[in-house]
């Protein structure tokens, strides 16, 4: 699903170069769930937004279910995005003036679908993952958990192949963090490749796979053989 | 463009920030109506001075007596010149003149009288050709005419006014007034659209009036009308009458004190003309009203961007194309405008047909202000490019975010 050749990525800071990833070979396949660990300034973030394709890379070759991202138009960009990828974020980005529904609806807008029919498939996502109470609320009348859940649910809308999720425990207790985790693995079980970047080590513990960066490098792939916090709902994502 | 969703998109982010919008709108409202409001007094002040020249026929040229200041012939200058019968002889058989006329005021004893109502009021002597001269109406009778120059008849022409005072709804025709003291039988009555100063006033032949009155052959002022010639022609036309007369009255060609000639319709083009320039001066002061607002719309689009970085950002990353961006931010930019616009041009357009009724009286010189549709829909496609421009700057800006930097976490 994703595959990474020597990936090369420099920032420009005034005079100076900051050269982040260093060469990064990575195949990830598809329904895999993966942590990326690393300490922070150690490209974990660069190299999710490089498999986002919200930034680009100076060398190497990506592909992304078999198709070479390179050179491609911002607006194919912005559609294969919005096929392929449901980003997570730490502080949940949902838009503000926007209740529930139409938070998770969004996407669909950009897919060019009615008004009527994207609130109808958002509505229906909604009840599936047990939030339609919500679904009439503001994101600034949800509390974190319930914010992360919407905002999974609107990466989930557009039916992606990939999750990429950055830091989606940071801002949440344990408490909160292990159910979205649980969510984050049902969505797996249905099939769509998860991948996370994180920092707790028992949050990248609930994966299949630990990848660890250090300074633009990966420093350790490893299959997870205990996974410690099994799935206490049963999948309903289909 | 006209897609309902990206409608409801703006109009939820507008209902976010009634007050912002409010302010940004009103820079745009207020430009469009100083821009209105300008061409309106425009209108106006263009109207009052058409309503001037409405006294006189705007191709008319009126010749007055001077003083010679050349030494010519042999004669000293500081010479009275006097026009005859034979100088409005000549005028009538020029080419190109439609009308002549030669006229004098009696002003020994204004005095007139029908029974026993007595007033005093302006007594003119002049020719029929004299009617047209003054766009004169007649009402009742007819005006003095040919005959009554030909045969010396003692016939009078009674303003509007002056019928109301001395006959006080008698009828007028065919009665005799005592003019000065001598009987005239009453011809008819007109009215004038240069006003009651106009009709405070009785006509007499000429003809009669130089020999009741003593003046011989002469004449104090002439007018002729042309006709329908451009301004470069009557100009020309101005200067045969010039060497017409000069060469009649021995005065040397170059005298410019000798003859005074007032040239309506080069006048009238010359006011044609200012108008025209006012009317530029106006949009362009109004364009820069205008511009200042539009300004002000971008400003405000700019900090909007800057505000929403992070929500476009999002919209980015769920697969927002920069063609999406650019048309959220342009549309909203082109709505604010437009919509402010409109209220700025009702109120402008308003304010000007409630004040016009006002200003509706002919001895104003500023008459009617008013803007017609041409003028309002001119602004309002000003308007919407006007938005569109002011939402240029910024969407290129909102288009340009990159999501990994709206998304980073503060």
């Amino acid at each position: 699903m994703i595959y990474l050749d020597n990936i090369h990525k420099s920032y420009v800071m005034g005079t100076n170069a900051l050269h982040v990833l260093k060469g990064i070979n990575l195949e990830v396949a598809e329904g895999e769930l993966v942590a990326i660990m690393g300490s922070s300034g150690s490209g974990k973030s660069t190299l999710l937004n490089i498999i986002g394709m919200l930034d680009t890379y100076d060398e190497g070759t990506y592909r992304l279910d078999g198709r070479l991202i390179r050179n491609m138009s911002e607006k194919k960009v912005a559609r294969f995005r919005n096929s392929h990828i449901g980003f997570v974020f730490q502080s949940f980005n949902l838009i503000s003036f926007k209740n529930a529904m139409e938070n998770v609806a969004l996407p669909l807008y950009y897919r060019n679908i009615s008004r009527k029919k994207r609130n109808h498939v958002a509505m229906e996502l909604l009840e599936k993952m047990g939030l339609e109470e919500w679904a009439e609320h503001m994101p600034n009348e949800l509390s974190g958990g319930q914010q992360q859940r919407i905002a999974i649910a609107r990466a989930l809308v557009s039916k992606p192949r990939v999750i990429l999720a950055d830091e989606p425990t940071g801002a949440l207790d344990s408490q909160t963090s292990y159910e979205v985790m649980d969510l984050f693995k049902e969505i797996n079980q249905s099939g769509i490749t998860v991948l996370i970047v994180t920092h707790e080590n028992d949050i990248a513990h609930m994966t299949d796979r630990i990848i660890r960066l250090h300074d633009g490098n990966i420093v350790a792939d490893e299959m997870n053989s205990v996974r410690k916090h099994e799935p206490v709902l049963q999948p309903s994502i289909p | 463009m006209f897609d309902p969703d990206k409608w409801q998109e703006i109009f939820s982010t507008i209902r976010k920030n009634k007050l912002r919008t409010f302010l940004t709108g009103f820079s745009v409202a207020w430009g469009i109506f100083m821009l209105i409001i300008l061409l309106g007094s425009g209108r106006g002040l263009e109207n009052g001075i058409k309503e001037q020249f409405k006294d006189d026929a705007t191709n008319s040229i009126w010749i007055n007596q001077g003083t010679t200041s050349m030494a010519y012939k042999g004669l000293k200058p500081g010479r009275n010149i006097r026009f005859t019968n034979d100088d409005h002889f000549s005028l009538k058989n020029m080419p190109n003149v439609e009308h002549a006329a030669g006229r004098f005021s009696i002003w020994e004893n204004t005095t007139i009288s029908y029974k026993n109502q007595y007033a005093t009021y302006d007594i003119i002597a002049t020719h029929p050709d004299y009617a047209f001269l003054e766009k004169l109406q007649v009402n009742k009778g007819r005006f003095i005419n040919d005959l009554d120059i030909k045969e010396f008849r003692k016939s009078v022409a009674l303003g509007e006014v002056v019928e109301r005072e001395l006959f006080k709804g008698e009828p007028a025709v065919d009665k005799y007034i005592m003019v000065a003291g001598i009987p005239f039988k009453v011809v008819g009555v007109f009215t004038d659209p240069g006003g009651d100063r106009d009709l405070n006033r009785v006509y007499i032949p000429i003809s009669t009036a130089q020999r009741v009155f003593n003046r011989g052959n002469r004449v104090n002022q002439l007018s002729v009308t042309v006709s329908d010639v451009t301004a470069e022609e009557s100009n020309q036309m101005v200067e045969s009458i010039r060497r017409d007369i000069s060469k009649r009255h021995t005065i040397h060609p170059d005298d410019k004190r000798a003859l005074f000639i007032w040239n309506t319709l080069e006048q009238y083009k010359k006011f044609l003309s200012l108008f025209a320039s006012i009317r530029i001066f106006i949009w362009i002061i109004g364009i820069g009203t205008l511009i200042a607002g539009i300004v002000g719309v971008s400003n405000i689009m700019i900090v909007v961007v800057k505000e929403r970085t992070r929500e476009i950002g999002i919209r980015k990353a769920l697969g927002a194309t920069p063609g999406s961006v650019i048309g959220l931010i342009l549309q909203e930019s082109v709505l604010i405008t437009a919509f402010a616009g409109y209220f700025g041009l009702i109120a402008g357009v308003g304010l000007l047909e409630i004040i016009s009724p006002y200003f509706s009286d002919s001895e104003n010189f500023f008459r009617s202000p008013g803007v017609d549709l041409r003028v309002a829909l001119t602004a309002t496609g000003i308007l919407v490019l006007a938005g569109t421009m002011a939402g240029f700057i910024p969407a290129r800006k909102a288009s340009a975010i990159r999501p990994i930097e709206a998304l980073r976490n503060e």
